[in-house]
């Protein structure tokens, strides 16, 4: 792999800045980051979301607190950033936005593969899945609601406290774990699910293979793996690093290493390798105009794959 | 543009202004809370059907949430928790419920309705020898489709209704007339005119049904509905200071909820609180006051008379004929009945509603004869020609000539006078709560459409309810989640604009007509004549008046 050394370093750097980030969002409550953007800056926004949340392989898993031992101050310190992170009209409006296409995908392709009613509201009663970089829990709530039971994992502590201050105003989204570790630790703990979802993850972990095989490891048999990344393609080099770094410098320069993005070829390959076999994968398009994501043909710049883990 | 009808469904003053509404809600606020203090413990749920009784205590699986806050928090039935409080259980806020009911994503969910209206709960019959109730709607087959959907269109089948498939509009300058064919827009009916309490009626029973299926079938069993035969007190919402200030997580999670306080001293919880009206104490959307949502609107200063009356022989055509002080339409609804919308000035209004029975039924016999003007000529502005030019198709309705409606021999009902206005919400959702119907908007009834407008948005929020249920939304959160953005956001645009462009065409219509003016007369007159012998335009107009969306002058 040409990026693997050069990737190392540099998510490094990256994930320095994305704690910057966060300390930023907490000192000013979250209102000032990004509160005068507007939609296509929040799409730019929504394709480097990782960069704010999701760092799993980028540094040493920090111990989840337990929620006992968290002090009141903190609480409401984080309990102000949750609000910001699940604020719909702000900075992380685009992740608000896109979410729906995404679980559309996975709602669909999961009811498929697990033979469940798709008109039913809590289709995946009964199914265990696991959201990897799960960030302040925009992704794990749905799916708890949609009947699954829940484990989300970050390796950002503040991320998990989020998530877990967010889920407590929802009795459904209670029930999810949350927990401040990486793929790898719950592969040693040999924990197994039926659909292990990362979205957006894979791009900023600095060895794919390796990555792919934990979460091949964490699948049951003939279970599910879901991944969705950005592709190597030269239009998500000038829409995402030509334009939002060096253009309108919404990011800083540097921000997003184009070449570690994966192109949908070699996602595939990965996944065969680490005995995952992908079934169906669909592009997500962004609508200036309406401000609307949709599932599309066209995997050129956002992509989502949904393989079947091999029984062996 | 097509015929008119009242669809309003509880008689209450249009044009109520809304600083008085403001100034007797506050008041009416503080005695309530007082009250529901004092009365906390005496709990009034009554469960809407007979044969179903105590939904509250059989708590469904796709209410899980409520077990489990009472299981592991501790937490008792006091405080139910609902998925969705209808506000106003009138005709749109049923056709929600019901629509709700009807999908398999959204048929779990929990509903409130709260309304204080007997006929939701003491299941009177409607007797069918009674002349018609002169509080009709005209439905459109948009709507008709949709109560087909919902399984509602079978019970208003066995009570009184009138398809009508022709309809005729003319002014009282004598200049042009148009006669709109179901035919001409391949259609077989224009609409329906259905008395609203049959409409009611029907929504009610399909709701039963849905309900005692419920008790039959495994796959309903999780069906909830309560109705609380009271009304709206008043209605606290989440606020980023009030979910901060929580403490515990249980109480977080209910702060995080809409909290609706009942005049009968019942509280209760909400995921999302729909407001169609609440009509009977007379403040139009108490739940819009409440939200803070602000209206854009003016009054007509026009009055509506409204009746029943009857003729000699039966009619099937919509007649409608614009008149110096506001249009007079003439519906069929069955038998030998039709029903009048007179639409004038106040004053006039009032004298027309104490005049002797015989002095009305002239009045209205004049007025769609030769009162205020000559009849129009058939054949002006050379219309055969043009008409066969535009299609040569014998069957068009610009070859039928105009034609006058029958006579009216006896009013059969009481009549009502109510004051028109236009109103629109500046916004159609807010944290937690949405507006539908007439909570949204009302209009000018001078085509019928008003209701129909209900119907849409009760049609548009039950699918974009849907599809948060389908993706695991949180129905109706504000700050926390997509939802607002995304889904109530998306049933406003939906529904926004098409609510706008109907009420610009319909208050343009009124505007029009609200000018007696030489040149403006003949401007009316061709436009007429044009709409009748033009047949593209005409099945344009027609599609657009039956709900299908599509601009009339644009496609």
């Amino acid at each position: 792999m040409v990026l693997a050394s050069k990737s190392v370093a540099m998510s490094r750097t990256m994930f320095t800045r994305s704690l910057y980030q966060l300390q930023n969002l907490s000192r000013s409550n979250g209102l000032s980051l990004h509160s005068s953007s507007t939609n296509f800056k929040h799409a730019v926004l929504a394709a480097f979301q990782p960069l704010l949340h999701s760092r799993p392989y980028a540094n040493n898993p920090q111990p989840a607190a337990s929620a006992s031992s968290v002090d009141q101050a903190e609480l409401a310190k984080f309990a102000a950033i949750a609000e910001s992170w699940w604020d719909a009209e702000g900075p992380f409006k685009p992740l608000h936005v896109m979410n729906p296409t995404r679980l559309t995908f996975i709602r669909s392709t999961l009811c498929r593969h697990f033979g469940k009613d798709p008109f039913s509201a809590r289709p995946f009663e009964g199914l265990k899945f696991i959201d990897v970089g799960c960030g302040g829990g925009i992704l794990s709530e749905p799916l708890a609601r949609m009947g699954a039971s829940v484990t989300g994992i970050d390796a950002v502590e503040k991320n998990i406290k989020i998530a877990q201050v967010h889920a407590d105003l929802d009795p459904v989204a209670s029930s999810i774990e949350y927990r401040c570790t990486t793929a790898e630790n719950l592969v040693e703990e040999q924990m197994k699910f039926d659909a292990v979802i990362a979205l957006e993850v894979i791009e900023h972990v600095a060895n794919p293979d390796g990555f792919c095989k934990s979460l091949s490891a964490l699948t049951k048999p003939h279970g599910a793996t879901i991944i969705s990344t950005i592709n190597r393609s030269m239009r998500a080099y000038a829409t995402a690093i030509v334009a939002a770094e060096y253009i309108l410098h919404w990011l800083p320069k540097g921000t997003h290493q184009w070449s570690s993005f994966l192109t949908p070829e070699e996602l595939v390959l990965t996944l065969q390798r680490a005995s995952i076999s992908v079934e169906e994968m669909a592009g997500f398009a962004y609508d200036p105009l309406t401000g609307q994501w949709s599932l599309t043909d066209d995997i050129s710049v956002n992509f989502i794959a949904f393989g079947i883990k091999n029984s062996e | 543009m097509v015929c008119l009808c009242y669809a309003k469904e509880k008689e209450v003053p249009l044009s109520l202004s809304c600083s008085i509404v403001r100034g007797d809600m506050s008041r009416f606020i503080a005695t309530r809370r007082l009250a529901s203090n004092i009365f906390v413990s005496k709990s009034a749920t009554r469960t809407f059907c007979n044969d179903a009784p105590s939904k509250l205590n059989d708590v469904p699986h796709g209410s899980q949430f409520n077990k489990e806050l009472e299981d592991e928090q501790g937490f008792t039935n006091d405080i139910p928790q609902y998925d969705i409080a209808i506000v106003g259980g009138g005709m749109v806020g049923m056709a929600l419920a019901c629509s709700l009911a009807s999908m398999p994503l959204t048929k779990q969910l929990s509903i409130a309705i709260i309304d204080s209206n007997p006929a939701l709960t003491n299941g009177s019959s409607i007797k069918k020898d009674d002349p018609p109730d002169p509080r009709v709607s005209t439905v459109t087959p948009a709507t008709i489709s949709l109560f087909k959907g919902i399984g509602a269109w079978q019970y208003v089948e066995q009570h009184r209704h009138a398809y009508f498939d022709r309809m005729q509009v003319w002014d009282y300058t004598g200049f042009g007339y148009t006669r709109y064919n179901a035919r001409d827009a391949d259609k077989d009916v224009l609409g329906c005119v259905v008395e609203n309490k049959v409409l009611h009626k029907s929504l009610l029973s399909c709701l039963q049904i849905h309900l005692t299926d419920g008790n039959k079938t495994e796959q309903n069993k999780d069906f909830k509905k309560t109705i609380y035969p009271t009304r709206l007190s008043s209605m606290s919402l989440p606020t980023r200071s009030s979910v901060s200030a929580a403490g515990a997580s249980q109480s977080k999670s209910l702060a995080n909820l809409a909290k609706l306080e009942l005049s009968d001293g019942t509280n209760l919880y909400a995921k999302l609180v729909v407001s169609f009206n609440v009509g009977a104490d007379g403040s139009k959307s108490h739940v819009r006051e409440l939200a803070g949502i602000k209206t854009t609107g003016w009054n007509y200063s026009q009055s509506a008379v409204i009746c029943t009356v009857e003729h000699s022989a039966e009619n099937f055509c919509a007649w409608q004929r614009f008149l110096p002080a506001g249009p007079i339409a003439l519906l069929p609804i069955g038998d030998n009945f039709s029903n009048i919308v007179w639409t004038m000035s106040p004053k006039e209004a009032s004298n027309h509603k104490i005049m002797s029975e015989d002095d009305f039924v002239k009045a209205v016999n004049h007025a769609l004869d030769f009162g205020y003007g000559p009849h129009p000529e058939s054949q002006v502005f050379g219309s055969g020609v043009l008409s066969s030019f535009f299609r040569p198709d014998v069957t068009s309705s610009a070859n039928e000539g105009f034609e006058l409606p029958p006579k009216v021999v006896k009013v059969a009902s009481q009549r009502m006078a109510f004051p028109l206005s236009l109103m629109h919400a500046n916004q159609y959702a807010s944290k937690r709560v949405v507006l539908i119907g007439d909570a949204a908007h009302t209009v000018h009834p001078l085509a019928g459409q008003g209701v129909n407008m209900g119907y849409g948005d009760a049609a548009s929020l039950s699918n974009v309810i849907a599809d948060g249920v389908a993706v695991g939304s949180d129905i109706g959160t504000w700050h926390g989640s997509y939802v607002q953005v995304t889904l109530l956001k998306k049933y406003e645009a939906d529904r926004k604009t098409a609510n706008i462009t109907m009420m610009a065409v319909l208050d343009g219509f009124q505007k029009a007509y609200s000018v007696d003016f030489g040149p403006l007369n003949i401007l009316r007159a061709a436009a007429f004549n044009g709409a009748n012998v033009f047949a593209p335009l005409k099945k344009n107009i027609i599609s657009y008046a039956s709900g299908e969306r599509r601009l009339p002058f644009l496609s």
